[in-house]
């Protein structure tokens, strides 16, 4: 069966556009740093969606769009640890992961 | 073997040494660093100079790698920089509870700047990326330095979720211009821009992503509480180095590979420069901690090399390349003497600044020198940088923004003199006493002077700019 016939681009492409959204929502509205975390991992994996969508449908020849979703996932677990280490800290500091109480700078 | 790759990429190379050496001598048992910190000092002095042997103008592999006279300028202003910055950092370091972290801050520092050069010598979005990630995610490290302190532990997170929220918006506007082209190459994208809807909407993704980094307005919310919570030394790295490598970066897409559609920028330009001119104005007249005072007014002069983008010309790069420089050493000269300020006393609010000019007149009349120069006063090198960015935008007929630029400079001066008048006019029981500045801390704060006084007028250099620009 081919899928290819199946799926079209554009199904693909408000797929990744949901997702990104979902992920900004969530970064934007949840006040558990862990959370906000998961809402950026999504907001990355949409792009990862886009690039190997566009890639397989559009410019099957050249292999940019793989190759920039694995980099891409390659920095985003990169950006994940650096992020958890800081996590960490901010517990020792505050006793707390929730935004809300993190409020030491202000206007 | 070709060799000629390695004396190419000599900056990347010689920084990727310096990184194993701090690795290296980190290990080393000894209590006093100070020698680490002369070698760094040293040999750091030794490839800013190597950066301004000329080299060749090239593209190494397959193009992802760009290498010319333009790029190497700016890597040159970041070099000085970095160094003023570093020599401004020994009195930081050679305090007690700092020595142990010597090592680990030059190897951030370090990283930082490789990420920003391959960032700036990008021939690909791809590399572009990677290099931006490079000089990010250090950089949320240095800001969470202090890990001690419970402001220094939050600006790190504020800035490690503002950052990674914004590389991805960058990376969503990238995928959208891969669905358009079908390459990420800058010299295949050049020739095949166009004006269609799904190219703007991934220009203006890729410009939200950028003016993260830059802090325009609606994207500063970040800047004010890192610059406040981050250490000083790391402060003025954000304030400089991060904003001109964005700067610069921006810069390079927009005018070499976007430039032949400038209607599909301009506008955006022209109005995050308003916004963040007033936005930044607005918030830095009520700030009476100088670091948040210092972050707002950094944001306000990103409105104004805004400015410089919305003349699509040579000459609109030209004039923000110059600016850039002339707010480097304006802007690290008074971060220079805030940061001899807090490592001696620990002071950062504006009222403990009142009669600084009576025990240290020199220190003052430097800082007095540098806010003139932000403020855009006639004789330092300021005014003629924001003269000649008000000459571009006007030459292509924006006669509004300049106008409302012009309202905005005479603004900015008030709350610089404001400082200036709390360090010769105001009375103080008490003031800061005559401070001790290490042999380190001259020498950056000299540079600083020299080149606040001078840059204004040596035409040669401006004629270089335009040079390299073309």
């Amino acid at each position: 069966m081919n899928l290819q016939a199946e799926i079209p681009l554009d199904y693909m492409i408000v797929l990744s556009t949901i997702v990104f959204f979902v992920g900004l929502m969530g970064v934007l509205i949840r006040r558990n740093l862990i959370t906000m975390l998961m809402g950026i991992e999504l907001m990355l994996n949409a792009v990862n969606i886009n690039f190997v969508a566009f890639n397989h449908y559009l410019f099957p020849n050249r292999l940019e769009g793989h190759f920039f979703a694995l980099i891409v996932m390659a920095i985003a677990a990169a950006e994940a640890a650096i992020a958890i280490a800081l996590i960490i800290n901010i517990y020792r500091q505050f006793n707390t992961v929730s935004v809300d109480d993190v409020d030491e700078l202000k206007y | 073997m070709n060799w000629s790759t390695l004396s190419i990429m000599r900056l990347e190379v010689l920084l990727t040494f310096m990184v194993l050496y701090q690795l290296i001598a980190d290990l080393s048992e000894k209590e006093n660093k100070r020698s680490v910190i002369d070698f760094t000092i040293i040999f750091f002095t030794i490839i800013t100079f190597i950066g301004f042997l000329p080299s060749e103008n090239t593209t190494l592999f397959g193009s992802m790698y760009i290498n010319d006279e333009l790029r190497v300028f700016f890597k040159n202003i970041l070099n000085v920089s970095t160094l003023i910055i570093l020599l401004q950092s020994t009195g930081w370091l050679n305090k007690p509870e700092n020595q142990s972290k010597t090592g680990a801050f030059y190897l951030l520092i370090f990283s930082t700047l490789i990420g920003m050069y391959f960032m700036i010598s990008a021939g690909d979005f791809l590399m572009l990326y990677l290099g931006l990630e490079l000089a990010t995610l250090p950089l949320t490290i240095l800001a969470a330095f202090d890990k001690n302190l419970r402001r220094s532990a939050e600006a790190g997170i504020k800035l490690l979720m503002s950052s990674a929220v914004s590389s991805a918006v960058l990376l969503f506007g990238l995928s959208l211009m891969y669905g358009v082209y079908g390459t990420l190459h800058f010299s295949e994208m050049a020739l095949l821009t166009d004006a269609s809807t799904l190219s703007i909407m991934a220009l203006i993704f890729f410009m939200a992503g950028l003016g993260f980094k830059l802090s325009l307005v609606p994207f500063h919310l970040w800047t004010a509480d890192v610059y406040e919570g981050s250490p000083m030394p790391v402060t003025s790295y954000f304030s400089v180095v991060s904003k001109g490598a964005a700067l610069f970066t921006l810069a390079l897409v927009l005018y070499r590979v976007f430039g032949s559609q400038p209607n599909v920028w301009t506008m955006a330009a022209y109005i995050l420069s308003i916004t963040t001119m007033v936005v930044g104005n607005l918030f830095a007249l009520r700030q009476k901690n100088l670091k948040r005072f210092l972050a707002f007014s950094s944001i306000t002069q990103a409105g104004f090399m805004m400015l410089g983008f919305v003349n699509s010309d040579a000459l609109g790069m030209n004039t923000i390349v110059y600016f850039m420089l002339i707010y480097s050493l304006s802007n690290l000269a008074v971060f220079g003497v805030l940061s001899i300020v807090t490592n001696n006393t620990g002071k950062e609010n504006m009222d403990d600044f009142n009669g600084f000019y009576s025990t240290n007149p020199r220190l003052s009349l430097i800082m007095l020198l540098a806010l003139f120069s932000l403020a855009g006063i006639p004789p330092v090198a300021g005014f003629f940088g924001k003269f000649f960015l008000f000459t571009a935008a006007a030459s292509k007929g924006f006669y509004i923004l300049v106008f409302i630029a012009v309202l905005n400079a005479t603004v900015s001066l008030y709350y610089y003199l404001l400082v200036i008048k709390a360090m010769f006019i105001n009375k103080n029981e008490t003031p800061i006493p005559n401070l001790p500045s290490t042999g380190y801390e001259k020498l950056a704060l000299s540079m600083c002077f020299v080149g606040i006084v001078v840059i204004g007028f040596v035409s040669a250099l401006y004629d270089y700019v335009m040079l390299v620009v073309g």
